[in-house]
């Protein structure tokens, strides 16, 4: 099998060089694309930020991202994964903003109400996930990851979700549908937790 | 559940590692690569570098030195040290730093904290207070770079820095720094009840009792550097984590947080 590529939109915010350096680590290939036409010749896509929603939904849309994407992933069925704001922007809508989400996934983005003062938000730091669809991008048994978010997704089809974790309350961590990939947390700061997740993406089949 | 994170926080002066005591007389501990690397091996939670001679020498971040850095962690790893404008910020996040730490660029004008988090977010953004006690034991806000002691409430400031968006507060004893005599559990106490984002307690942990202990007074985190670099009555070099179970023993007994 050839080297497949991945492409990173480069959105203005987000660690790139950190997930790049981590596909690299487990054996592919990621560049940070500055044009939306450079996601036509790309195999897969991560879709990384950190930031508001809006922010995010307007940087998509305001340079031809949006479609670009929707091209790759939703008619030509590339496989994509999103990390963090990058899961959230695939969903249909955030409490954080106004602007409508991809629509990839059935779901909202809604803000965590901590129900004891013990409760921090930002949900910030290792927690671990439960699996509850095995065969995905997660490997079953105790895993651990790093987030960082105060917002979280409520997937709308319960089939989509692929592991929760909690804090206050339990929330999705990560979905799948078809080729579309979503995870809360982060991988490329997760160590070998964080490797095995961002392996299975690069391994998985176009 | 979410467990609470053990940061080594690492001190850079020039390109070396040093360690302090109480905010004086710091001792080379070695390189920094080195050190980081063998943090990440031991999956350390995450990481933090402080750069306690930039602001006093009234320069910026060593950038090329900091990108190294975030080539060796697969793990969160926060930048401090000289940050004074975004700009320097957005170059810091683009070489693979999760968060950047500011302490005496907003010490009298806390905007700097607000235009960091509007672009990147408040979760990017670590804010620094140091205190110190001074004679019978009052709590005063204290300057570093300065090394004077500030007039005012300090929980003002910690407040501020909150309210201009501060996601995260690093709240250093400095009278503790270095001593590894356990931490300062009363500051611990007043600023997490004052505050409702995460609170890192950092400044004279020494046993892994002494991060529970802070923990159990509110910290949401603890920081800690001699702890991580130093060993024995001597203070010999010597750098260590503790293992994932011995972190999860530590914290067993303690439950209902969630």
């Amino acid at each position: 099998m050839t080297n497949l590529s991945i492409a990173i939109p480069n959105l203005g915010i987000g660690n790139f060089a950190s997930v790049i350096r981590m596909v690299e680590k487990v054996g592919g290939a990621a560049r940070l694309v500055d044009e939306p036409s450079e996601i036509a010749t790309a195999d897969k896509i991560v879709l990384a930020g950190v930031g508001a929603f809006d922010r995010g939904m307007s940087s998509l849309t305001s340079r031809g991202w949006a479609d670009a994407l929707r091209e790759a992933v939703v008619h030509r069925r590339k496989p994509i994964l999103g990390i963090c704001l990058g899961m959230q922007l695939m969903c249909e809508e955030s409490e954080e903003g106004s602007c409508a989400g991809l629509g990839w996934i059935g779901g909202k983005v809604k803000r965590f109400v901590p129900p004891v003062p013990a409760i921090k938000v930002p949900h910030m730091g290792w927690n671990t996930v439960t699996v509850t669809k095995p065969g995905g991008l997660i490997p079953d048994g105790e895993q651990r990851f790093y987030f960082v978010h105060s917002y979280f997704v409520e997937c709308g089809d319960r089939s989509d979700v692929v592991a929760t974790a909690r804090h206050g309350q339990t929330f999705d961590a990560a979905f799948s549908r078809g080729n579309i990939h979503g995870v809360q947390f982060h991988p490329e700061k997760s160590h070998r937790f964080g490797m095995s997740v961002m392996r299975s993406f690069v391994a998985l089949e176009c | 559940m979410l467990k609470h994170r053990v940061i080594p926080c690492l001190l850079l002066r020039g390109r070396g590692l040093v360690k302090t005591r109480k905010f004086a007389a710091p001792q080379y501990v070695g390189d920094p690569i080195n050190a980081i690397r063998i943090f990440n091996e031991k999956e350390a939670d995450e990481l933090m570098v402080l750069d306690i001679s930039a602001s006093v020498e009234g320069r910026g971040p060593q950038f090329d030195l900091i990108e190294q850095f975030a080539g060796e962690c697969f793990m969160p790893l926060c930048y401090g040290g000289g940050i004074r404008t975004v700009e320097q910020a957005r170059q810091l996040f683009a070489l693979g730093v999760e968060k950047v730490c500011l302490q005496t660029a907003v010490l009298n004008d806390v905007s700097l904290v607000t235009k960091i988090a509007e672009q990147f977010g408040e979760q990017a953004v670590l804010a620094s207070v140091d205190v110190k006690r001074k004679l019978f034991g009052r709590m005063q806000l204290y300057a570093a770079a300065s090394r004077k002691i500030l007039p005012g409430p300090w929980l003002d400031h910690v407040r501020r820095l909150v309210a201009a968006g501060a996601g995260e507060i690093l709240l250093n004893a400095v009278d503790r720094d270095g001593t590894m005599e356990g931490p300062d559990l009363e500051l611990i106490r007043e600023a997490s009840h004052a505050i409702a984002v995460p609170l890192v307690a950092v400044g004279g942990v020494g046993s892994l009792a002494d991060v529970r202990a802070a923990v159990d007074a509110g910290a949401s985190a603890v920081a800690a550097g001699a702890f991580f670099v130093l060993h024995g009555p001597h203070r010999a070099v010597l750098v260590t984590y503790p293992d994932p179970t011995e972190l999860q023993q530590i914290f067993a007994t303690q439950e209902g947080r969630q």
